[in-house]
Formats: C-alpha cells, structure tokens, sequence
C-alpha cells in the first residue's frame, strides 16, 4: 500500500511539472519577454474579456500596470483566466508570476499555502442578493433560515457563509458549484433563495442576470475582505515590484498625477512629485527596485492612477456604479494609504 | 570476444549462453524489470526532490482539521465543525450513493432495452433502438447538463411545486418525499426482515435438494416473497406499528420535514443511468444473440417450454458473455460520476477540491482521489469475477 501511495505521489508530481520558483522572476519574465498573470474568468469589472475578446477590468489592469513597470509596454501580459479553486495551484507551480484575482488576505494563505499579498488594492466585504421580486419582505439575513444559498466553492466566502449561518443558529443548505459561471446560472435559474459573495461581486453579477432591477442586495456585510494581487514566497524582489506598483498607483492619485498630465507633471517643481516620476537628479529608486528609473511614469501612461482605474472599470465611469467609500484615499475618509517612496 | 568466435566457428550453436532462449528470456526479463525500478525510483526520488524545493511538505495532518464548511447533502451527521476527513467521508458515501443507485438502474434499463430490441413489435423495437442511438452518442457530461439545466431546473419555484401522490412535493429544489421515521420497537421489524431473509436461503436449498431427489417440484419464488413480505409486517403489526411517516411541507424558502433528494443527485443519477443503459442494452443484445439458435431447436426438442428454454438454456449462456463487458460499464459509470463537480453535486472530488483549495495541499488530494477510485473500481472488479466465475460456463 505504501508503495502504492509513493508511486501515486509520483505520477501527481509529474503532471505538476514543476518548474518551481526560481529567485529571480523578474529575470524571467524579462527573458520570456511577458508577464504571466492570473485573473477571474469573468467578473464584469474586475476582469473580462470585453467586446474585442480582450481582458479588462480592476484587476486586469494590476497586471498591464505591473507589464508596464518592467516593460514598458501594458499589452505584455499573458492572462490565464482561473477559477476561485486553481488560482493557487498555478501561482505555487510557477505557471504564472503573479495573481490579480479579486483574492482575500488571509493568514492562512500568507503562510500555508506561502503567498505574499502585494496590498489591498479593494476594501470588500461579504454580502448577500436575493431576488426580491420572489422573496417579498425579505430585508435582513437574519431572515433567511432554510434557504438554499448559491456559493462558489473554494472561497472564503463559503467558509464565512458557515459560520454566520451558524453563529445566527440559522439553517441553509449550501449549493456549491466551481466556475463562477454556474453559479451565475443556477441563481438566475431560481436553484437557490440566496447569491453570497463579496458585495462588489454581487453588484457585478446582478448586471448579468436576466432582471438585473429584481434582485437587491441586503444591508448585511459579514466579513473583511481585504482583495489584493499576490506572488509566490521565496523572491523578495519580485514581491517590492508588485507591493510598489500598487503603492506608486496610490501616490499618484495622491499627487494628482493622471494618465493625461503625467508628462506635463515631469516638470513639476514640487520635488516629491519630482522623486516620484523619477525626475530627481541621481535617483536610484528605480534601479534598486530593478526596474528602469521611469517605471512610474510608464505605469501611470499606461494604466492611470488608483482613481483612475477604479472609476472607468468599477466606479462612476462603469455600468456598476461602485462608490468609493472605504476605498477612497485616506486624505478622504477612505482607507487607501501607501507608504512614500522615499 | 573469443566465446563469439567460438559461437560463429561451430556447428551446433544450442550449447552457446547467447542463443540459449532461457537464458535470454531470463536476461530480458531482468532488464525490463531493472528499467522498470528505475524509472519508478526516478519519479519517487524526482517528485520528493521537487517537492522540497518548493517546500513543500507532504503530510496528512491536514485532515484532522476543523473543515469550516458545509455540504448539501450528507448521509451521515456532519457540520462545520467536523474535520477535513469526514468531509472526505461525506464525499466518499455521496460518490458511492450516486454509483450503487445508477448501477442498479442502469441494469435494469439496460436489459429491459436490450430485451427490447429483439422484440417482435416494431414500435418496441424501434423505439429501443433509437434510445440506444440516441444516449450512446452523447456525452455523459451533456446528459448530465440536460437534466440538469433542462428538466429539473425549469420545474416551478418551491412555493408552487407540483403535488404527487403519497404527500411528495417536486420542484426545481428537488423531489420531497415522505420519510419514515422509525420509533421505538422498530428494531423487531429489522430482525424479522433478516429472519425472512435466512429462511429465504433455507426454502430454496432444500426445495432443489428434493426437486433432484424425487423430481418433485415447490412454488419457492412465491413462498420466499410471502416470508420477506410478510413477516416484517406481522413483527411491525406484534410491536404495534412504531413507524409515522414525516411529510414535506412547504416552507418559506422550501419544503421542510420529508426526505429532500436535491436536483444535483437526481440530474446526475439519472443521466448516468440513461447512459450507461444505452450501452448495457447492447451488451444485452449481443449476449443473447450470442448464444447460437441450435440451442433453443435443441431444448425444444428435449420438450422444454419456451419460458424455461430461455431461463435454463439462452440466459445462462448469455450472462458469461454479458458479465465481463458489463464490469466494464459499472466501472465507466462509477468514473463518470466525478463529473458530479459540473453540477455541484457533493461527491468526493468536489469535496476533495475543497479541501485541496482550502489547504492547499494538492499532492495529497490528488493522491486519496486516486487510491479511493482505484478501490472502488477493483472491488467492483473483484466482485464482478467472482460472478462471472459463477455463471461462466462449465466444461466437463
């Protein structure tokens, strides 16, 4: 029997194929010439293929901004698109260099499963929508016991879902499927009384329903959860690039450096403004990161600053409609803070 | 060298180690084994290696863990607060829930369909064949889709499911059927079945013991259906009826109380069996067409009736046809049913992906996946030889 397990283990181990973490992503993604990222299969707003067949959105946009860090250039990303369930498979075997996929911070993904979290690029919280059409008088949670409840599995929303269930001493039966896809359908299709997920989640998917104006989604919010893009332990290098192209997209906003004054911006006597866009005579911010000394500047042609990426893909410039509220900057009431380059 | 030249120069080359065919069977054999070790200390060693370079560390401890999440439909008493392995367990019973249900249903379809296709209607016949045609050419997971997305998912909301007999509720949550609830006492009427059962055995030894003694013949069929029928109810009728029944009610949100059997169970029973069948009902076929036409003339000519030719002669050599490409198709069915993760059906690789995402701890899982199907698929192997021991034809 023991044999039997080994051989197993083998034969696993060799589909993996593992081309394990080397230190140096960074060189790597420069020799391959391209940025290898996952992202969600569709999530109208976070990341999507759009009607040109190419993938958009918040996160999709944390991955061109990271390709044009070190390249340049935001169209050299290759995107594999994954379910909530194999997004860490890829990421630990080295299939991809990073992941930007509406993702939770947790500790035990910090440490189990050896990821490190780049920031919070979104504040969320979990929440649920019922079709208040069917559901009349429906208006709290708490009134929910013995529904059947729509979740994709492998998240921590399931795991929340059990425990609130619980804690409220609240029955419910869980109908759990992998691709996002399916969950989408069997809520439309009335399987389940109850669609949870993160709430920006739900504002995204009700637009895809068939009667987008029956559902709403119920004041409750059940956890935190804090999104963020992550890389694999064991290269710190490649960690800073991420962690700091999140940071320089918040500076940024900070600055009011946008995609269409960053050149005009290059001039600024304002000498914070200067170090930032790499302007400061002999700065070396960028070279020790190991990317060129106008990595901002590239980052900010191609993508925009924070703001700029919430409101077209989320915010007021989207069909969704998300206000910013705990995601605006902390000089706003908001928890967006970054630490300075400096 | 100098044996070679030796080899080449005589005449009788038998004496020679090299052309020696025991001793180059030996060789071969040795070499083929000797790479075969190799090559799985390779893997072993290559994947233990891996494995410590992405630091990773192989152990099962993760199993006793606090699960944290719940599952839809468990055959045994499980929460959240149960660890990783009963969820496993949990999966594990689903699996074989689905797989025993849809074996049984798949042979019985499958034979009656078989059946039919030899049938003298033209409309059975017909009608047969294109089920046959029809479930053989799709795919399983497409079957699986169409009951799903198709019939069960269109059915009415909970709060206007159509009404069966016997208090049974149907409706795109599932079907509700009334569930007994055994009280107390009840325990009589488990032992008196069991009885029934071992007297069942009894009758039927000792009715063919004197069929072969004196040629005498007695009704054991009928005689074996009165005793497991009848004694349960006259043990139930001597403790004075410990069972109610629990009848679905609807609910707010759906049908409380009865037995729930979820659309993701039924969508996927139901396809499995369909399909499955559509390939059992052509083993059927060929099985009984199998056996040579020379048999029946035969048997009649010994004055057999038509009913007992087909029960002693067709049937009996039909079956050691049938048998071991029917294992095959239970075990197809058995596999198959780990496309249950398409419809959320919480079978074991779907409770197992769980677990694998939550913890990420792949090469495990993947590993108890396969151990798992391997034993499921040999003891269904093991227990279908038996049988096919048992029915194959014996030559004296």
């Amino acid at each position: 029997m023991k044999t039997t397990v080994k051989v197993m283990l083998g034969a696993a181990a060799l589909g993996l194929a593992v081309p394990t973490a080397s230190a140096a992503t960074l060189d790597d993604v420069k020799a391959k010439g391209v940025l290898r990222c996952a992202v969600n299969t569709g999530l109208a707003g976070f990341a999507a293929p759009n009607d040109k067949g190419e993938f958009a959105g918040f996160d999709v946009d944390y991955c061109k901004a990271v390709a044009a860090a070190i390249f340049n250039d935001p169209s050299k990303v290759e995107y594999t698109p994954t379910t909530a369930k194999d997004r860490f498979e890829v990421l630990a075997n080295g299939t991809v260099d990073m992941v930007a996929r509406n993702t939770t911070w947790t500790l035990s993904r910090d440490t189990t499963l050896g990821f490190n979290f780049a920031g919070i690029n979104y504040y969320d919280g979990q929440g649920f929508m019922i079709n208040a059409k069917k559901l009349q008088g429906i208006n709290s949670a708490l009134q929910l016991s013995g529904a059947s409840v729509c979740v994709q599995t492998g998240t921590t929303t399931e795991l929340n879902l059990a425990d609130y269930f619980k804690s409220n001493n609240l029955d419910y039966s869980p109908v759990v499927f992998e691709k996002i896809e399916e969950v989408n359908a069997a809520y439309d299709s009335g399987r389940c009384d109850v669609y949870t997920t993160d709430q920006s989640g739900l504002y995204s998917i009700r637009l895809g329903l068939t009667a987008p104006d029956d559902h709403v989604v119920l004041p409750e919010i059940i956890s935190k959860e804090p999104l963020g893009p992550l890389v694999r332990h064991g290269d710190d290098q490649w960690f800073d690039i991420v962690k700091w192209t999140h940071n320089a997209l918040i500076i940024a906003e900070e600055f009011g450096i946008t995609q269409a004054n960053v050149e005009e911006m290059k001039n600024s006597d304002n000498p914070e403004i200067k170090r930032v866009l790499g302007m400061e005579e002999n700065s070396k911010f960028g070279t020790d990161l190991g990317l060129g000394e106008d990595w901002v500047v590239n980052i900010i042609k191609a993508v925009g600053n924070y703001g700029e990426i919430f409101e077209r893909n989320i915010g007021s410039g989207s069909p969704l409609k998300i206000a910013r509220g705990v995601n605006g900057l902390w000089t706003k009431g908001g928890l967006q803070y970054a630490p300075p380059i400096r | 060298m100098a044996a070679t030249d030796q080899v080449l120069g005589s005449e009788d080359s038998r004496g020679s180690l090299l052309y020696n065919p025991v001793v180059r069977g030996v060789f071969f054999q040795i070499l083929v084994f000797g790479g075969l070790c190799a090559f799985l200390y390779w893997i072993v060693h290559n994947t233990q290696e891996n494995l410590a370079r992405a630091g990773r560390n192989v152990s099962f401890d993760f199993l006793y863990q606090r699960a944290g999440f719940d599952v839809g439909q468990s055959l045994i008493q499980y929460s959240s607060d149960s660890t990783q392995l009963d969820a496993l367990i949990v999966g594990l019973l689903n699996t074989l829930l689905v797989a025993a249900a849809g074996i049984v249903t798949a042979t019985i379809i499958g034979f009656v369909v078989g059946i039919g296709r030899l049938s003298r209607n033209w409309l059975i016949r017909k009608f047969c064949q294109v089920y046959v045609e029809t479930f053989r050419n799709i795919p399983p997971l497409l079957v699986i889709f169409f009951w799903y997305l198709g019939v069960l998912a269109i059915l009415p909301g909970p709060r206007d499911s159509f009404k069966l007999p016997f208090g049974s509720l149907l409706s795109n949550r599932g079907l509700f059927v009334p569930k007994p609830v055994w009280e107390e006492g009840s325990w009589l009427v488990g032992v008196a079945f069991l009885i029934a059962i071992a007297m069942g055995f009894f009758v039927a030894r000792k009715a063919s013991a004197r069929q072969a003694a004196t040629g005498q013949r007695f009704p054991v069929f009928w005689t074996n259906v009165a005793l497991i029928v009848g004694l349960p109810l006259l043990a139930l009728a001597a403790a004075g009826f410990p069972l109610s029944f629990s009848i679905p009610k609807l609910g707010a949100f759906q049908a409380t109380g009865g037995l729930a059997i979820g659309p993701e169970f039924l969508a996927l029973y139901l396809a499995l069996s369909l399909y499955t069948a559509s390939f059992i009902a052509e083993i059927v076929r060929a099985g009984i067409l199998g056996v040579s036409k020379g048999q029946t003339e035969a048997a009649y000519a010994l004055g057999l009736r038509p009913g007992a030719t087909t029960r002693l002669v067709i049937v009996p050599q039909a079956m050691r046809i049938i048998v071991p490409p029917l294992t095959s198709q239970y075990l197809n069915l058995t596999k198959n049913s780990s496309l249950a993760i398409a419809v959320g059906y919480a079978d074991l690789v779907s409770i197992g992906g769980t677990i694998l995402n939550k913890s990420g701890e792949s090469i495990q899982i993947v590993a108890i996946w396969m151990v798992v199907y391997l034993s499921i698929s040999l003891a269904t192997s093991l227990f279908m030889n038996w049988f096919n021991s048992r029915v194959a034809l014996v030559e004296r």
